[in-house]
């Protein structure tokens, strides 16, 4: 069977080569390419014909999952968008909220989950390239980078190259380009063993009056491609690799990752700034996924225009591409403007100031067409709305599964001591300090990061131009949401929340990563429905807007799905910088309390983990009580009460009291009797997790006028001591508080452990 | 003139990223494998390759830190 | 100075206001610095660290009219990448070597500077301060080492401790630490503001 289409039409058939035959017929090239039947007879109807090779590259990267969203994009119209913050929300570069004095802060979270799995140091390196990009193609001026990372076990040698690799990009591309990493997480767990997660979120700042959407406008206008000449990096990268499952043959896959260069994206950037700083572009927006083919489709989707493109006229790194490979190509540091005919010159000089590339390649055009010509010729042409909006939309089949779809394993001695446990889980890596990863990040360039990692709950950054500050986390749950998709999706907001609430800071808006399985199977369909629905119902309780984000499924591995994996990135507010508290005991003698509607379960906890005893369940959280608990603790800290303000997660409350005592290099001795008199046992009240837990310290007759009808306050005991002492009945620990410390500080070493 | 420079670290200079490569050879299976030095490698076309010393000792290799060596890729 | 890829010019700008200076961003390409007291070649990834951190820099106009500025006197403080752009023009001796983790460190170090102990923030992948043993005694013996880190507090393993070092005549200084990170309260502590009194002191 001939491949349908590949040879008709002017120009260049793909050259991608489909997977060796078994015997049988040759897979068609729209297979290869990884379209369906059904979904090349629809674009042969719409457009009345069958595509060339060029308008077929095309079709195959725009209806791709990664483009297209043709999974989640039903499920994502109900997640909240407004609020009067809300400046820019879904389907701009990235979100915005107002901050005031005439300023916006702008922010969203991306994957790149596939290309990290591949090649991890420049698959992080170019996330963190793609999301700048995203944010300063709003006019805003990157001021910090977070990320969430998931890796399988550290005991595995390819989990710790991964993380190695990571995190040395992320450091790579973040510090080069003087932008601050500030925050983040790591997270490790058998089922990201073949499937790594890199989300990484970047937050700007605006002048609102400079602020810039990206829809192309005024027919007429050139379009001119800034930045670095286009190769073939990434060739078929985005449906070749995130709308397909890693199978056993990924190391081939190398040749289509992108290579990044923090330099060129620097002089971009400054460029870029200036130029909306003189008002000379029309609008912006970022080559990323599907290169020029997205930016350009997108680009006259939302201007409700057509678009020429001559790819001739493209700046190109290697001699002798074929068209189909330069609309494709997803060379990295690149940007797509639209400009006024008389501005071209300026906006020509103000690239080559900045040394950075420039060309006029294109022009927007009122024919409703993606026109790609290559000179004279013309070598494919489709209707913008086909492209960009004729994608089939898919309904899930969610289905429950019957029982636990992951593995168990133990690895904690059945007749560990209290005080045992407590030291494993301080040393669990998705617990530890991850200090050895952050001090390979510049969290304080800039000169507005005043909270470094580790010193707070949030990251804190000040905002003397608009008289302000910001706190900002990026928070995500695997296993707890693969125990209940809903209930851990909302956990993971509050969560969110609860660490914004720790430095004083009010949710402006949030940003989210949704790491699924395969759509197309019944178990992460229906993880993913409950998700989104978990998310939507939290947000709206919250009453925080969600301004933007992303997803990727098919995140499978021969073993299986990854844990369901929502990230959420939250910015929130507050008067200024000098908030007071940390996370961190101050001083000795201060009171220590538990703050909220917290009511620990071991389901879903580390030491379920860690005992084999994972299994579906969850209890369902309180968000208003959790919300009324955040306010408590968010005017507590901008008052000054709270010395320390810290909220309880993974490993529960024994974790978060060690944590304290660890910062502050101070011990505790604490009773938890009133929290067992919630309901819950001893070892519930320790290593229990959940919702809605603040341990706070301070005067005991601040931390106590804190509660109220709708917040309790639980007095635990006091600072004081060279060890962690946690009296829960017949479950009752003491450790030194150095032990501890050497637990929780181990990562370094079993990261970089030799095999 | 088709040119190789090869940029080394000096002897006696401590190199790190000789060291770890070096150290890393066991656990793969490669033993005795000793003395790993990581430098720089550039490749160009010069048209007057007299000069091409000179642009090695101002640009290409640090003197103090770095040795390098010119490859007439042509002979 | 400014050059592209320069990533604490602003923040450097900002340490001198505070320490009650006039400043100014110098761009790569001008030569005139008639204006001038002091220069302060910043911290960042000039050129993408390309060939080696501060290799191309070092031969741009503007840091020709430095080395003239310096070699009339003229104060120059140089901070990481700025240490190292003054190291490859030959103004500074020795020469600054990859990390000995070979991992960039973003870490608050205790420096010793005159028998003061400074808290101020090192971030850096190639800070590993060298110079062959001749001249790390010449340095000593004039007392042209400027900075130490304290003991255990040395972050890349450069010899003898070294952070800091001054020319012969006194008037140009490096250092891989940021003095222009510890200039406020708010962020970090505030020792780093006497590197730029003294700097600002040195032209009262």
């Amino acid at each position: 069977m001939t491949p349908a289409g590949a040879d008709a039409g002017v120009d260049g058939g793909p050259s991608l080569t489909p997977p060796p035959s078994t015997g049988a017929e040759q897979p068609a090239a729209y297979e290869a390419l990884g379209l369906k039947e059904a979904e090349y007879r629809l674009i042969c109807e719409k457009l009345g014909r069958e595509p060339n090779g060029v308008e077929l590259a095309m079709f195959s990267l725009l209806w791709s999952e990664h483009c297209a969203y043709k999974h989640s994009r039903k499920l994502l119209r109900r997640l909240p968008t407004e609020g009067e913050r809300v400046v820019m929300g879904p389907g701009e570069n990235a979100g915005a909220v107002d901050v005031g004095g005439g300023y916006a802060v702008a922010f969203k979270v991306e994957s790149h989950n596939h290309p990290s799995a591949v090649e991890p140091f420049e698959g992080a390196a170019t996330g963190v390239g793609g999301i700048l990009r995203d944010v300063f193609a709003l006019g805003a001026r990157p001021i910090a980078i977070l990320d969430s990372l998931r890796f399988g076990e550290l005991d595995s040698l390819r989990s710790r190259h991964l993380l190695d690799g990571a995190v040395r990009g992320i450091g790579h591309y973040g510090n080069s380009i003087g932008v601050p990493t500030v925050g983040g997480e790591i997270c490790f767990e058998a089922p990201y063993e073949h499937n790594c997660l890199v989300n990484a979120m970047c937050v700007g700042l605006a002048k609102r009056e400079q602020m810039v959407r990206a829809a192309a406008a005024g027919v007429g206008n050139a379009i001119v491609l800034m930045g670095a000449s286009t190769g073939r990096d990434g060739i078929g990268g985005a449906s070749v690799l995130a709308s397909a499952e890693l199978g056993e043959g990924d190391a081939a896959k190398r040749p289509t990752v992108q290579i990044g260069d923090p330099f060129e994206e620097s002089k971009l950037l400054e460029c870029c700034l200036e130029l909306l700083g003189k008002g000379l572009l029309v609008s912006l927006q970022d080559l990323g996924a599907a290169g020029l083919t997205s930016s350009a489709s997108e680009m006259a989707s939302a201007g409700g225009v057509g678009v020429d493109i001559d790819v001739a006229r493209v700046p190109l790194r290697e001699a002798d591409m074929e068209p189909f490979e330069i609309m494709v190509s997803e060379s990295q540091e690149r940007m797509l403007a639209v400009v006024e005919p008389a501005k071209v010159a300026e906006v020509l000089a103000v690239c080559e100031k900045w040394q950075t590339g420039a060309a006029e390649i294109g022009a927007v055009v009122d024919h409703g067409l993606v026109r790609v010509l290559r000179g004279a010729d013309v070598v494919g042409e489709m209707p913008v709305e086909v492209l960009v909006d004729g994608c089939p939309l898919y309904d899930l089949e969610p289905a429950a599964p019957e029982e636990w779809i992951y593995g168990n394993r133990a690895t904690l001695d059945a007749g560990a001591s209290a005080a045992e446990t407590l030291l494993a889980l301080l040393a669990a890596p998705s617990i530890a300090s991850k200090r050895w990863a952050f001090e390979q990040y510049d969290s304080i360039v800039g000169s507005r990061t005043a909270r470094r990692p580790e010193s707070a709950d949030a990251a804190l950054l000040a905002i003397p131009e608009a008289d302000t500050a910001i706190a900002v986390s990026i928070d995500g749950n695997g296993r707890r949401v693969a125990c209940d998709p809903y209930a851990g999706t909302v956990e993971a907001v509050l969560e969110c929340a609860q660490n914004l609430a720790c430095v004083g800071a009010e949710p402006l808006g949030l940003t989210n990563c949704l790491n699924f399985g395969n759509p197309e199977k019944p178990a992460p369909a229906w993880q993913l429905d409950r998700s989104v629905q978990g998310l939507a119902d939290a947000c709206a309780a919250l009453g925080v807007p969600v301004v933007g984000g992303n997803v990727s499924l098919y995140n499978e591995g021969p073993e299986g799905p990854i844990y369901p994996t929502p990230v959420v990135g939250m910015v929130g507010e507050l008067p200024g910088a000098d908030a007071a508290a940390a996370s961190a005991f101050a001083s000795e003698g201060d009171a220590i309390c538990l703050l909220g509607p917290f009511e620990p379960t071991l389901e879903g906890s580390e030491l379920a983990k860690q005992r084999g005893e994972l299994g579906p369940g969850l209890p369902q959280p309180e968000v208003a009580a959790v919300a009324a608990a955040c306010a408590a603790v968010r005017d507590a800290v901008r008052a000054g009460a709270l010395a320390c303000a810290h909220d309880v997660s993974d490993g529960g409350l024994a974790c978060a009291l060690a944590e304290c005592a660890i910062g502050g290099g101070r011990g505790c001795r604490v009773d938890l009797q009133h929290l067992r008199e919630r309901g819950c046992t001893p070892e519930e009240a320790l290593f229990g997790e959940g919702s809605g837990g603040f341990v706070i310290s301070g005067e005991r007759a601040s931390l106590e006028a804190l509660a109220s009808d709708g917040v309790a306050v639980l007095y635990l005991g006091q600072v004081g001591g060279e060890e962690v002492e946690v009296a829960a009945g017949d479950r009752s620990l003491s450790l030194p508080l150095a032990e501890a410390e050497s637990a929780w500080r181990s990562l370094g070493e079993r990261a970089e452990a030799a095999s | 003139m088709k040119a190789r420079v090869l940029i080394r670290p000096k002897e006696g200079i401590l190199d790190p990223q000789g060291k770890a490569v070096e150290r890393a050879l066991p656990a793969l299976g490669f033993e005795g494998v000793g003395h790993v030095r990581v430098g720089r490698m550039v490749e160009l076309e010069a048209e007057d390759p007299a000069r091409l010393p000179e642009l090695c000792e101002k640009l290409l290799a640090n003197p103090l830190i770095e040795d390098f060596e010119i490859q007439d890729l042509e002979s | 100075m400014q050059f592209p890829g320069s990533c604490d010019e602003r923040d450097a700008l900002h340490a001198c206001e505070l320490a009650g200076g006039e400043a100014r961003l110098v761009w790569h390409e001008e030569r005139g610095l008639n204006d001038v007291d002091a220069v302060v070649v910043p911290g960042g990834f000039s050129y993408g660290d390309y060939l080696r951190a501060g290799a191309i820099a070092r031969f741009s106009p503007a840091m020709e009219a430095v080395a003239e500025f310096a070699a009339a006197g003229g104060p120059v403080l140089g901070i990481c990448n700025g240490f190292q752009v003054l190291c490859e023009a030959g103004l500074l001796p020795g020469a600054l070597l990859v990390n000995e983790g070979m991992r960039f460190v973003c870490r608050q170090v205790e420096l010793v500077a005159e028998g003061e102990r400074l808290s101020i923030p090192a971030k850096h992948g190639e800070g590993r301060y060298w110079a062959p043993d001749e001249v790390l005694d010449a340095l000593e013996a004039n007392g042209q080492v400027a900075f130490r880190y304290a003991p255990g507090q040395n972050p890349n393993g450069s010899a003898r401790e070294i952070a800091g070092v001054r020319n012969e005549a006194g008037n140009v200084l490096g250092l891989m630490p940021h003095p222009e990170h510890a200039v406020d309260a708010m962020t970090g502590s505030t020792d780093g503001l006497r590197v730029f009194e003294s700097v600002a002191g040195a032209l009262a």
